[in-house]
C-alpha cells in the first residue's frame, strides 16, 4: 500500500484514495467553439505514457479533495502533488531531478 | 390504534439497540453508544470559521484535521471548507438557526446530519490497537495526538476518528454501518475478553 | 516408548515435558521445545513423503522453512488441517495429528512411483510437448489426468474453524530477523529511543545461534548472550514478534508479517486468533534474514537420510536429535567441518568428509582432522544406494577434467551436504532493490536499495560472527538514524569460535556416469534435475526466467530457495556464460506460504461486508419478506402472506396499491442536499434539466448525464430554499452521483459557492402510494396544506409529521397519488409503524421492490441501469423533454451534439405487447426483426424489463431497440432456445397515459 501525499493532509494511506484519471484533460464547454473531433478527443484520448504521469486523485476518505499528482508509471512510485487549479509541473524538470 | 399513533410523537430508536456492546474486554477496549447530538455539517468560504464563533461560542478550528470544543460543543476539522458540529441533541432546532445568523455576511451551507452519524466512544489501553485492525492511520500518540479529528476508513467503512484522550476515541460513521462497525470492533476485541 | 535417536543430553527440548504425536496414525514420542521433524528424526523416521512429479521417496532436506521435501498435512479435523505445512517448521504439541502427502496407497508402497520408472518419458517441458494434440483432449482428458496427479497436499472439506485477525502497525524501525545480526541491530535501534519491532519467523530468537554450541559472545555462550539480550530488548520496549514470518515486502516500506499465535498449542484459547497478520508500516528496516545453506547437485542426492549438514548439526545441537548412527559429509565448503565437529562430540560416527576442494585447509578442517576425522580431499558424492533410506554414499576422486574417478562406497545410514551458503535475499529483491553477484562469495548480495532498508548479516554477505555482530549493530544505528549510509558499528563484539564459510560449489557435482542413466536433483520439490536444465539449455533456452519456466525449477511453494543458486551454476556452465549475464528470476511474496485464512481475516460470515438495513427491516423480517440486495442494502422484496408465492403476493401488492393504497420504504434512495448561494447554477450545470426557475416547494425529475452525454442517474429534485435543493439519486448510483458532483464543483466550477452533503442516511423515506394516499397520511401531518391546490403533484413542505420535523414529497414511481414521507432516520421505525397503522381503515398493504418494479413499468418509468447501459442518451429513454436545450451549457450538452448521438437507428425505448399474452419475455434477451431469422442473425435491441402486469392482466415488456419509435406497430421476434416469440412495439407506456391518476 502506497503512501501518498494529500496536498491538505500530507502523507496518508492509499485506501483513502481514489484515482479519477488523467489530469489537466479539458471538458469540451459547450460554450466553447470545438468541432467534433476535438470534443472526442477531449472525452475519450489520453496519453498513457512511460514514465511520468499527470494524474487525479480525490482523498476521497479524508478531507475530500481532489488534487493532482506526477506518478511515474514505471516504479509507480508518486514524484509530487499538487492542489487542484495549480499548474502542471514541468516533467522534464522533474524527471531530471529524478534521475538525479 | 391509529388515533394513539397520532398523539404521541415518534419514538427514536438508536441504531445501537440491542447490539452487542458490553464485553470483558472492556477493561482492555470499551465500546458505549454516544447519545443523540445535534450534528451539522458547516461548509463555507474562509471568514466562515471566524464568524461561526458568534453561533458556538468559538470559532471553527482552522488547523488540518483538528478539533475544536467547548461548553459541550465541539466542531471538527474534516477538510478544508469542511467542519462537522457535534452539539447536545436539544440544539437541534436552534443552532442551525443560530449559525444561519452567524454566517449571514459569508458565502455558506449549514445542513443538518444529527440522524446520518452515530457515535461510539473506544477507550481503554487497547483502543488503538483495536482500531489499528481496520484503520491504517498511526495511531501513536505522536501521529495521531489528542484532538486530532480526520476521516479515515475502518475496515470497509468510512469513518471520522477524533482522539478525545489518551487512550479514547470518538468513532462516528453513518448509521446504517454501526452494526457492521460495532461486530468488527468486537472480533477485534475478542482476544482480549 | 523411547526415541532410538534422541541424544542422551543437550538441546533446547523441555525433557520435563514429553508429547505425544502421530504421524500417518502412528504414535510418537517428543518433547515440548521439539519440531515435528525433529521428534521424527528422534525416532529414526526419515521417510516423510513421495516427490511432486517422480514419486521418489523423500525425507528431510533442512530444519527450516527452506524444506522442499517433508511438506505434512496437520490437523485431525477437517476444520482445522492445514496442507504443505514443512515438517521442520510445525512446533510439536501434544496430540498433535500430521500426515504425509502425495503417496498412495501408502507412503512405504506409492502406486505413483512408476513415474519414477517411467521418467525418462516424463523431460523438463513434458507436458507442452505431449499434450497439444488432439485439442480437444485438453479438457477432457489430459487436464482432468494431470490435475488428479498434481498438486500437492489435499484441501481441507470443512469451513475453517479458527479465526484469523489483521491489524496494521506504525514502527520506526522493524528488524527482520531475530539472529546475531537482527538482534545486535535491534539493541542498536532500541538505544536510540525509537520505536522498533523485531520479528522472527522461529518460535525463540536467536536465529542461528541456537544451535551454536562452541562460539562465545561477551565471553558468554551463545545462547546465553542471546537470553541477555532478549531482556534488554523488551526492556527498553522493543516489541519482540516470534513465530512471525515477514513473508512480503510491499512499496513504501510496508511488510506482511504473519504472526502464527496458536499453531503451537495442544489447547489454544479460543479467543485467540490462530493467525494474526501484521500488516507493518516502518519508517526504517532491517533486513537480517540470514542464509541457506545448498546442497550440492550429484547422482541420487535426494535419498531419505541425506540432509543439508547444518541441518543436521542444528537437529543435534538444538534439538537433541541424531540423524544417523555413521554419517558421512559431503562438502565444499568450511562450514561443514564444524557438523562434523559437533556430530563426533555428541558420539555419532562420522565416517569420513568428503571435500570437493582439492587442498581444504583452515581452522576448521584442521580440528576435524586433529579430532581423527578422515578426510577426503578432491573427493565428491557420484551415487548413493537405499531406497527408504540411504545406505552408502559412492565417494570418487574427482579427475580435474568434469569427471570422477571409480568410487569407494560407504557405509552410512545418514550422508550430509554442504554446497556453502546462499545469502536470503528474497525480502531485498522484492523491496525492488538491486543485487549483485559477489565473484569472492559466489553468490548475490544486496547491492542499490529503493526503500528505505538495509541488509545485515548473512543476507549481506556477511558470514563471520563478530563481523555480523558488527554489521548489525552499524546496520540498526543507521535505521534509527533513519541514514543512507553505514557508518562503522559503535560497537564492537567480542566474538571467540567463530566459525569460517569459505568455500562453496555452484551447479552441478562432476561425476563419470552415463548421464541419462542418473537423476541429480536441483529443485527436490518439483523433481528438476540437472539433466532437465541442460536440456532446457540445448533446446536453446537462455534466460533464467525461460530455463525456469520450461523446467519449472524454483517455481514451487519453496520458491527454489535451496535451489535457484544451483540451477544457476548449471546453466551458466552449460551455455559457457557466466552467472551474472543469465540474470536471476524475480523473488515474489509470500516468502513462505501464507494461509488464505489470514488473508481474509474478518472478512468472512457476517463481516464479509456490511449489510445497510433500512428502518423497516424489523417489520419485513416479522413478515417473513424476502430480501433483494441492492448493492449493500437489503430490501424488501415482497411481503408474502400465508400460502402465497412470489407471483401471487406481488399481484396483490400492486393490485391493492393501484385500487386503494400501498406503502414503501424507499429510505436507500440516495439524498444530496445542495446547499449555497449558487446552489441552482450548479444543478443548471449539472442536470439537463432547467432549475432557475423551478418554485421553492416544487419538485422536478431531474436527468444527470456524464460528460459523453450518456444517462448516468436520474431521480425527483426539490426545491427546499432559494439557496437548497434536496436531490435524490437512485440507491445504487448514490456514491458515484456525489462523486461526480464533488468533482466538477472542486475541479471545473470551484468559483460557485454552493457545497453538496449526503443526507442519504439522514432521512428515512416511507413511500404511500395509491388514491387513499392522502386520506392515510392527512390525520398524521402538521403544518402541510395536503389539499390538491395547496400541494399538488411534485410538491415539497416541510413540516411535522408524527410530531417530528419531516420534508414531505408528492411525487410518484407509481402512477398513481403519492407522498414520500422523509423523518430523521432514528424516527423511522416509529413512523412507518403509525403510517402502517393509520392506514388499516383502507387496508394499506406495504410492498416490496418487485411491485414497486412492476407498477413503474407499466407506467414505462425507466430505471438508470436496467433500461440504461451507460450508451443510452436522454433521447434514447424518452427523455429528450427534460433536456434543456436553450442553456448555454450543462456537463454532456456538447456530446450530446455530435453526430452519432443522434442517428435514427439508435436504440430507443419502447414497449413491447407479446402476441400470447401469457408469455413473459425474459429480461435480456435479444431481439431480431424477422422469425426465420439465420445465425449470424443481425440484433436489433434487447429486453431491458419483462413483467407480468397485475394492472393489464398480461405480460409487458420493456426494450431497446434500433430505430424503435419508427417501428410501433411493427412486430419483432425474440428467439429463444425453443421457440421464437413474436411480440407488438408499443408505446412504453401501458397504464394511464394521460397520467391523470397522479393528480387524485
Amino acid at each position: 500500500m502506497l503512501i501518498i501525499r494529500c496536498p491538505i493532509c500530507g502523507d496518508r494511506p492509499e485506501l483513502e484514495f481514489r484515482y479519477g484519471g488523467e489530469a489537466h484533460v479539458a471538458r469540451p464547454a459547450a460554450t466553447e467553439a470545438l468541432d467534433d473531433q476535438q470534443v472526442a478527443d477531449r472525452l475519450y484520448m489520453r496519453s498513457n505514457p512511460k514514465g511520468l504521469t499527470v494524474e487525479r486523485w480525490r482523498h476521497v476518505h479524508g478531507c475530500g479533495r481532489f488534487f493532482n499528482a506526477v506518478r511515474d508509471t514505471v516504479s509507480d512510485f508518486f514524484v509530487t502533488t499538487y492542489k487542484a487549479g495549480e499548474p502542471r509541473p514541468d516533467l522534464d524538470a522533474l524527471k531530471k531531478e529524478a534521475v538525479r | 390504534m391509529a388515533d394513539v399513533a397520532l398523539k404521541e410523537p415518534a419514538l427514536r430508536r438508536s441504531v445501537f439497540e440491542g447490539l452487542p456492546l458490553a464485553s470483558r474486554a472492556a477493561a482492555a477496549c470499551a465500546l458505549e453508544p454516544l447519545p443523540p447530538a445535534t450534528r451539522l455539517s458547516v461548509r463555507g468560504r474562509p471568514g466562515v470559521a471566524e464568524a461561526a464563533a458568534g453561533a458556538l461560542g468559538f470559532p471553527l478550528p482552522t488547523d488540518v484535521c483538528r478539533a475544536a470544543e467547548a461548553g459541550g460543543r465541539a466542531a471538527l476539522w474534516l477538510g478544508p471548507d469542511e467542519w462537522l458540529v457535534i452539539a447536545p441533541e436539544a440544539e437541534a432546532a436552534t443552532l442551525p438557526a443560530a449559525l444561519e445568523t452567524a454566517l449571514a455576511g459569508v458565502p455558506h451551507a449549514v445542513v443538518d446530519i444529527s440522524h446520518r452519524n452515530v457515535a461510539l466512544a473506544v477507550s481503554g489501553p487497547a483502543a488503538a490497537y483495536v482500531l489499528n485492525h481496520g484503520c491504517p492511520l498511526d495511531l501513536s500518540l505522536s501521529a495521531f495526538p489528542v484532538g486530532m479529528a480526520t476521516r479515515t476508513i475502518l475496515g470497509k467503512v468510512e469513518v471520522v476518528l477524533w482522539r478525545t484522550g489518551p487512550d479514547s476515541f470518538r468513532l462516528e460513521c453513518w448509521r446504517t454501518f454501526a452494526e457492521w462497525v460495532v461486530a468488527f470492533l468486537n472480533e477485534a476485541r475478542r482476544e482480549f475478553d | 516408548m523411547s526415541a532410538p535417536f534422541r541424544l542422551p543430553k543437550g538441546g533446547r527440548i523441555d525433557r520435563q515435558k514429553p508429547v505425544r504425536f502421530t504421524f500417518d496414525g502412528v504414535a510418537y514420542p517428543g518433547f515440548e521445545g521439539d519440531t515435528l521433524a525433529s521428534a521424527l528424526i528422534a525416532s529414526g523416521v526419515h521417510l516423510m513423503g513421495r516427490s511432486f512429479k517422480y514419486h521418489r521417496p523423500r525425507g528431510f532436506l533442512t530444519a527450516g522453512p527452506d524444506e522442499p521435501n517433508a511438506l505434512v498435512g496437520v490437523g485431525a479435523t477437517q476444520d482445522r488441517y492445514t496442507p504443505n505445512l514443512r515438517a521442520p517448521v510445525v512446533e510439536l504439541h501434544d496430540g498433535l495429528v500430521a500426515e504425509s502427502q502425495n503417496r498412495w496407497p501408502s507412503l512405504r508402497f506409492d502406486a505413483g512411483a512408476v513415474n519414477d520408472l517411467f521418467s525418462r518419458f516424463l523431460p523438463a517441458g513434458f507436458y507442452y510437448k505431449t499434450f497439444m494434440w488432439p485439442k480437444s483432449f485438453w479438457k477432457t482428458v489430459y487436464e482432468p489426468k494431470i490435475r488428479a496427479m498434481a498438486g500437492l497436499g489435499k484441501a481441507p472439506t470443512a469451513p475453517d474453524a479458527d479465526r484469523y485477525t489483521q491489524v496494521y502497525a506504525h514502527v520506526d524501525v522493524l528488524v527482520v530477523g531475530a539472529g546475531p545480526a537482527g538482534l545486535a541491530a535491534a539493541l542498536a535501534a532500541a538505544e536510540s529511543g525509537r520505536r522498533v519491532m523485531l520479528a522472527d519467523e522461529q518460535p525463540e530468537v536467536g536465529g542461528s545461534l541456537l544451535h551454536d554450541v562452541t562460539a562465545t559472545i561477551e565471553g558468554r555462550p551463545a545462547a546465553a548472550w542471546v537470553a541477555e539480550t532478549l531482556a534488554a530488548l523488551k526492556a527498553r520496549g522493543v516489541q519482540v514478534l516470534t513465530r512471525t514470518t515477514a513473508f512480503g515486502y510491499y512499496p513504501h516500506n510496508m511488510l506482511g508479517l504473519l504472526e502464527r499465535v496458536t499453531d503451537h498449542l495442544a489447547n489454544p484459547d479460543p479467543k485467540l486468533p490462530r493467525e494474526r497478520l501484521w500488516q507493518v508500516r516502518a519508517g526504517e528496516v532491517v533486513l537480517a534474514t540470514g542464509a541457506i545453506e545448498r546442497p550440492l547437485v550429484f547422482p541420487e542426492n535426494d535419498r531419505p537420510g541425506i540432509l543439508l549438514a547444518d541441518a543436521a548439526r542444528a537437529y543435534a545441537n538444538r534439538w537433541a536429535a541424531s540423524v544417523g548412527k555413521r554419517v558421512v559429509i559431503a562438502t565444499a565448503c568450511d562450514s561443514a567441518y564444524r557438523t562434523a565437529l559437533d556430530l563426533k562430540a555428541h558420539g555419532i560416527d562420522v565416517a569420513v568428509v568428503a571435500d570437493m576442494r582439492p587442498n581444504p585447509d583452515g581452522a576448521l578442517v584442521q580440528a576435524a582432522r586433529a579430532a581423527g576425522i578422515r578426510i577426503e580431499a578432491g573427493t565428491a558424492v557420484t551415487g548413493t544406494r537405499g531406497r527408504l533410506r540411504v545406505k552408502a554414499a559412492h565417494l570418487g576422486r574427482l579427475d580435474g577434467r568434469g569427471g570422477a574417478h571409480a568410487p569407494e562406497p560407504v557405509a552410512c545410514d545418514a550422508l550430509l551436504m554442504c554446497g556453502g551458503w546462499t545469502p536470503t535475499v528474497h525480502l531485498f529483491s522484492q523491496s525492488r532493490g538491486k543485487l549483485r553477484f559477489d565473484d569472492a562469495l559466489q553468490a548475490y548480495v544486496p547491492s542499490v536499495s529503493v526503500e528505505k532498508e538495509r541488509s545485515a548479516g548473512a543476507c549481506n554477505g556477511v558470514f563471520d560472527l563478530a563481523a555480523v555482530l558488527a554489521d548489525g549493530f552499524a546496520a540498526g544505528e543507521s535505521a534509527a538514524k533513519a541514514s543512507r549510509t553505514r557508518a562503522p558499528a559503535a560497537r564492537a563484539f567480542a566474538v571467540e569460535g567463530s566459525d569460517s564459510t569459505a568455500g562453496g560449489h555452484l551447479g552441478a557435482v562432476p561425476h563419470s556416469r552415463s548421464p541419462s542413466a542418473v537423476k541429480a536433483f536441483v529443485d527436490f520439490q518439483n523433481d528438476v534435475t540437472a539433466k532437465d536444465l541442460k536440456l532446457a539449455t540445448r533446446e536453446g533456452l537462455r534466460s533464467i526466467e525461460h530455463v525456469k519456466r520450461y523446467t519449472t525449477t524454483g517455481m514451487a511453494t519453496d520458491q527454489g530457495k535451496t535451489s535457484n543458486m544451483n540451477a544457476l551454476g548449471i546453466v551458466s556452465d552449460a551455455i559457457k556464460s557466466p552467472i551474472p549475464q543469465i540474470g536471476l528470476t524475480t523473488f515474489r511474496a509470500p516468502y513462505t506460504p501464507v494461509t488464505f485464512g489470514s488473508f481474509a481475516g474478518a472478512s468472512r460470515g457476517d463481516l464479509f461486508d456490511p449489510v445497510r438495513k433500512t428502518p423497516s427491516h424489523a417489520f419485513a423480517v416479522e413478515r417473513g419478506a424476502p430480501f433483494e440486495n441492492v448493492g449493500q442494502w437489503k430490501r424488501a422484496w415482497w411481503y408474502p402472506r400465508a400460502g402465497e408465492d412470489q407471483h401471487a403476493a406481488v399481484r396483490r401488492e400492486v393490485k391493492a396499491m393501484r385500487s386503494s393504497v400501498g406503502m414503501f420504504d424507499a429510505s436507500t434512495l440516495g439524498k444530496i442536499e445542495v446547499v449555497g448561494p449558487d446552489a441552482a447554477k450548479f444543478m443548471e450545470l449539472l442536470y439537463t434539466n432547467a432549475w432557475a426557475k423551478l418554485g421553492v416547494g416544487r419538485c422536478r425529475y431531474g436527468v444527470m448525464l456524464r460528460e459523453d452525454g450518456f444517462v448516468m442517474d436520474d431521480g425527483v429534485i426539490g426545491r427546499l430554499a432559494a439557496d437548497r435543493f434536496h436531490v435524490t439519486t437512485t440507491t445504487g448510483g448514490a456514491p458515484r452521483v456525489l462523486n461526480h458532483m464533488e468533482d466538477y464543483l472542486q475541479t471545473e466550477f470551484p468559483h460557485l459557492d454552493v457545497w453538496l452533503t449526503s443526507v442519504t442516511e439522514q432521512w428515512a423515506v416511507i413511500a404511500v402510494q395509491g388514491p387513499k394516499a392522502r386520506d392515510v397520511i392527512a390525520p398524521l401531518v402538521d403544518g402541510i396544506d395536503l389539499s390538491p391546490e395547496a400541494f399538488p403533484h411534485m410538491s415539497v413542505a416541510e413540516g411535522r409529521v408524527c410530531g417530528v420535523p419531516a420534508r414531505l414529497f408528492r411525487v410518484s414511481f407509481t402512477g398513481e397519488l403519492g407522498f414520500e414521507i422523509n423523518v430523521p432516520a432514528d424516527y423511522g421505525a416509529a413512523v412507518w409503524q403509525a403510517v402502517f397503522e393509520a392506514g388499516q381503515p383502507y387496508g394499506i398493504t406495504p410492498y416490496g421492490t418487485e411491485a414497486m418494479h412492476v407498477a413503474r413499468a407499466e407506467k414505462g418509468y425507466i430505471i438508470v441501469g436496467q433500461e440504461t447501459d451507460g450508451t443510452a442518451t436522454p433521447d434514447d429513454v424518452g427523455l429528450s423533454w427534460a433536456v434543456g436545450k436553450a442553456k448555454p451549457d450543462f456537463v454532456g450538452k456538447r456530446a450530446l451534439a455530435r453526430p452519432s448521438m443522434a442517428v435514427a437507428d439508435r436504440k430507443q425505448l419502447v414497449g413491447l405487447l407479446t402476441e400470447d399474452p401469457a408469455t413473459v419475455l425474459e429480461e435480456g434477451a435479444q431481439i431480431v426483426a424477422e422469425p426465420d431469422y439465420h445465425v449470424p442473425a443481425r440484433m436489433i435491441g434487447h429486453v431491458t424489463s419483462s413483467y407480468e402486469s397485475p394492472t393489464l392482466d398480461r405480460s409487458i415488456a420493456l426494450a431497446m431497440v434500433k430505430g424503435g419509435r419508427a417501428r410501433i406497430g411493427e412486430t419483432i421476434h425474440i428467439p429463444m432456445p425453443d421457440r421464437v416469440i413474436a411480440a407488438k412495439v408499443v408505446e412504453p407506456v401501458f397504464y394511464d397515459h394521460e397520467g391523470a391518476r397522479l393528480n387524485g
